[in-house]
């Protein structure tokens, strides 16, 4: 199995250690993994604002990128999200189309391709509270949705629970929006705020120590509000928790 | 102004392209409900009270007991008579003084603990909204499952009104606080009993 | 027309004290989780938002036809059918309706249409005096407002502000602030108009092809004193109401109520057929105003299918942040930010970006309307037609440039972590220059990024 790395942009520069996490647990799982170096972004945060003309580059540079791969995996919920469900600023020629239809999360790839059942290297002793973002939720299903009769599963919380040591803590809103919602975090800065705020407040009235989340978007929006509050909580990545590191 | 041609056309200029086919209605029974407890219930869920009685009279003297301040009564229903008669009445308005409204419903609906009101069984139709409270009777074996059997029980020929009401009126417009007796009926009070012919 | 600045707006809301906007999202958060606890008693649920849609979706396809028979069965029961294009037919044609029958007062119980056509200034601007009969409208009326929410118009608003505004403008003691004894006197100063109102006006939640009648759901049963006293009743019915059969009923009923604040159904679910007796008539005005328009709109269309139980403002955390009144229109919150640009591209072209695309709305919608989806659609419309933010636009046409060449990328990458490292706290956190750093800490560009770590320690082994 032939798996592309997908680096988001905000992982390069921000949170390598993600991508490390995300190419060593794939590793270890005996997963062939190969970095596309020329890769930059997937052109959500044009996508989102319905600025179609000024993601098409971005879209067309991903899927030439990303040629020839059964699979292409990618620690960020969102983005995936967008390759898979919106990539629709190019021309849909099969390429495209078989890019858009191999692009996983990291957590399903996990769940769903894999099928893993242990982690026996990862141990990981906090009080977690799980944070899976809209994208993943309502866009990839890695989470029932509350809104629906339907039955309970959380993919995330079925990986974690294979790491010794982890205790996972429900919030009183686990997937009420956080509110980092792309460029929306600074075109509608107070609401977007108010949003983070009550999140991070949800985490300390359950006592939870560390918000681990397959999408550090919303985490990065998250802990600069648990920053500025002094909040005592850690966000950490999925990937890093499987993979036992880097912090 | 316009006309139904007009607004036809306009219409029709618009119409999508894909058609959606009308679907199959199933009408949602669930075997061995007992359809009385469902609606005694619910009728408790939305604030009214019901009481099996053997007789009129029983019904009442229970309302008396309730409401021993109600002065003027007034009944559509001939087996109870009020202190004011409907037939008194020129004007709709003119129930203003109600204090206890009397109506045999035509029938109930277990999910929801609603009965079902026409001018039929209202007489003068502001009888059911401005009286302060209501005094309902109802066959306790005229009571259909939900509101799929309900719909297909009424003939909306043999009347110019309906309505479906579901315990007393009520508001939380302000500050979400719940609060009974709203602009219509204070409390609403259902007697289980067989029409007296 | 000056756009509405909903995230201005908004902005004010949270800022205005601590007691409003927690205040509002912890009542619509309630409302949201009473919705699910309602749904979660029906084992048929999901199918039944199936069935809704597809009604709905059937209806809509077939307007034409459904309009005409709800016209012919209606006119057979006695009921005047009436017809508006826009707004300002609807205005005159009430108008008209109550002037030949010299109806100078005038009750109504809830119509967002009625809203929409802002028949109340028309009508008080001709000397008609018109008394909202719902109370959260009625609390609007008094205070000068557009109602914030769909089904509860004055949910901004706390107790201490009602009784205030009570005092103000109906007397009562200044000090009474519970809530109960509020509406109680609001039940008292409303009474008398409706014995004395020479008409009623009302809305219309569903109107029934098969039969002519058309349905209202109200809790506080305003809509059955609104039409049982006078002898004049006024239905505006937006053309979208149409549901083809009497069965179709039971599935909206067992829907609405539940949706909207978590009860099985609303207290009063009123049925009109016709005029009440001799000496009494009903008139029924079935209006357009663009909804012809939004029919023929192929990304928009299915927005017609709602049904106005506000499920999807309760769910959206950006309303419940927001309040309605951010919005500057009619309809708020989610369905707001997707019908009212049909409304004015202009004026409300920020509403579809007032969003975080949570998609929380989509999903509680009991006619699967695919409101998220619709908001992405409006914000390409936006961009498209030149209304949405140019300075948006053209930093994304930079950056467009630079996530299209990935040296140029790696390049700002290494510019970003210096231009950081050497940029003063006191300027990096400008709070006019950086919205980010308000009131959050900026994240840390790395040094090294993962490529770089990749080169150093898989390439080059």
């Amino acid at each position: 199995m032939r798996v592309g790395l997908f680096i988001p942009c905000y992982i390069d520069a921000i949170y390598p250690e993600v991508g490390i996490a995300t190419l060593e647990l794939l590793e270890r799982l005996g997963v062939e993994v190969v970095v596309p170096l020329n890769q930059t972004c997937c052109g959500q945060p044009m996508g989102n604002e319905g600025d179609q003309k000024n993601a098409a580059s971005s879209e067309q540079l991903f899927c030439d990128n990303f040629e020839g791969f059964d699979y292409i995996v990618g620690p960020a919920g969102s983005c995936v999200k967008h390759v898979r469900m919106h990539f629709d600023a190019i021309p849909q020629t099969e390429k495209v189309k078989h890019v858009r239809k191999t692009t996983y999360e990291l957590v399903e790839f996990l769940t769903d391709i894999l099928k893993v059942k242990e982690f026996p290297w990862a141990s990981y002793k906090h009080k977690v509270a799980i944070h899976n973002s809209c994208s993943a939720i309502r866009g990839l299903h890695i989470q029932s949705r509350s809104e629906w009769q339907e039955p309970y599963f959380n993919k995330t919380e079925q990986l974690l629970t294979m790491v010794e040591g982890v205790t996972i803590k429900q919030i009183t809103r686990p997937d009420e929006c956080c509110g980092f919602g792309g460029t929306f975090c600074v075109t509608d800065e107070a609401v977007s705020v108010k949003m983070g705020q009550d999140k991070v407040a949800d985490y300390l009235n359950h006592e939870v120590d560390c918000i681990v989340s397959p999408d550090m978007s919303c985490l990065m929006h998250q802990e600069g509000i648990a920053k500025r509050g002094k909040a005592p909580i850690k966000f950490v990545h999925i990937a890093q928790v499987l993979n036992n590191g880097p912090f | 102004m316009s006309s139904l041609d007009e607004i036809l056309a306009a219409i029709r200029q618009n119409l999508p392209a894909q058609k959606v086919a009308y679907p199959e209605l199933p009408s949602f029974e669930k075997q061995g409900t007992n359809l009385k407890d469902q609606f005694k219930v619910n009728l408790g869920l939305a604030g009214g009270e019901s009481y099996d009685v053997e007789s009129i009279a029983e019904a009442q003297e229970i309302m008396l007991k309730n409401l021993p301040d109600t002065r003027v009564s007034c009944s559509a229903a001939p087996e109870w008579e009020g202190t004011k008669s409907l037939n008194a009445i020129a004007h709709p308005r003119d129930l203003d003084d109600v204090d206890l409204g009397i109506i045999r419903a035509e029938f109930g609906v277990a999910e929801m603990g609603m009965i079902w009101l026409t001018e039929n069984s209202l007489k003068v139709n502001s009888l059911g909204f401005l009286s302060q409270h209501l005094a309902i009777l109802l066959d306790p074996d005229a009571i259909t499952e939900n509101m799929h059997t309900a719909y297909s029980d009424i003939d909306f020929q043999a009347s110019t009104y309906g309505c479906f009401v579901m315990g007393p009126s009520a508001t939380a417009d302000i500050g979400a606080y719940l609060v009974r007796g709203a602009q219509g009926a204070r409390s609403l009070t259902v007697f289980f009993i067989k029409e007296t012919k | 027309m000056s756009k509405v600045r909903v995230d201005q707006n908004a902005a004010d809301f949270i800022y205005m004290d601590d007691i409003h906007q927690p205040t509002h999202d912890k009542n619509l958060w309630n409302a949201r989780m009473k919705r699910d606890l309602a749904a979660s008693g029906i084992p048929e649920w999901e199918q039944m938002r199936d069935l809704a849609s597809q009604i709905k979706e059937h209806t809509l396809t077939h307007l034409d036809q459904y309009v005409e028979q709800f016209v012919t069965e209606a006119t057979k029961r006695g009921v005047i059918v009436h017809f508006a294009k826009d707004d300002i037919e609807h205005n005159q044609t009430v108008y008209d309706i109550l002037k030949s029958h010299n109806a100078t007062k005038v009750v109504k119980s809830k119509s967002m249409l009625q809203e929409e056509c802002e028949m109340g200034a028309f009508l008080e601007a001709r000397g008609i005096e018109m008394i909202e009969t719902d109370l959260g409208e009625r609390i609007q009326q008094l205070s000068g407002e557009m109602p914030s929410h769909i089904v509860m118009p004055a949910i901004h608003k706390t107790t201490a502000d009602v009784a205030e505004l009570f005092a103000r403008t109906i007397g009562t003691n200044p000090d009474e602030d519970d809530p109960t004894q509020l509406t109680e006197a609001m039940r008292n100063n409303a009474r008398p108009k409706f014995l004395e109102a020479h008409a009623g006006l009302t809305g219309a939640n569903f109107a029934i092809a098969e039969t002519g009648a058309f349905v209202v759901c109200t809790n506080e049963g305003n809509a059955d004193l609104t039409a049982s006293i006078p002898p004049l009743h006024i239905a505006s019915i937006g053309i979208e109401k149409i549901l083809p059969k009497t069965r179709d009923l039971a599935l909206f009923i067992r829907l609405l109520s539940r949706s909207a604040l978590g009860t099985p159904a609303t207290r009063y679910t009123s049925h009109f057929m016709g005029p009440r007796e001799t000496g009494t008539e009903m008139h029924i005005v079935l209006t357009d105003n663009g909804r012809s328009r939004r029919l023929g709109m192929e990304d928009f269309w299915r927005s017609l299918k709602c049904i106005r139980c506000g499920a999807c403002m309760n769910t959206c955390p950006v309303y419940r942040r927001s309040g309605g009144l951010a919005y500057g229109a009619t309809y708020s919150g989610p369905i707001g930010i997707i019908i009212d640009p049909t409304f004015d591209e202009s004026k409300f072209s920020e509403l579809p970006f007032h969003s975080s695309l949570c998609g929380s709305c989509s999903e509680v919608c009991p006619v699967r309307i695919n409101i998220a989806e619709q908001i992405g659609l409006w914000r390409q419309r936006m961009v498209n037609i030149n209304e949405s933010s140019k300075a948006l636009h053209y930093a994304f046409g930079a950056v467009e440039k630079v996530f299209a060449n990935p040296k140029l990328f790696r390049l700002a990458e290494k510019a970003a972590y210096y231009g950081m490292k050497l940029t003063p706290n006191w300027l990096l956190y400008n709070t006019k220059l950086n919205a980010w750093g308000k009131h959050r800490e900026l994240p840390e560009i790395k040094k090294e990024t993962f490529r770089d770590w990749y080169i150093k320690n898989r390439l080059k082994k």
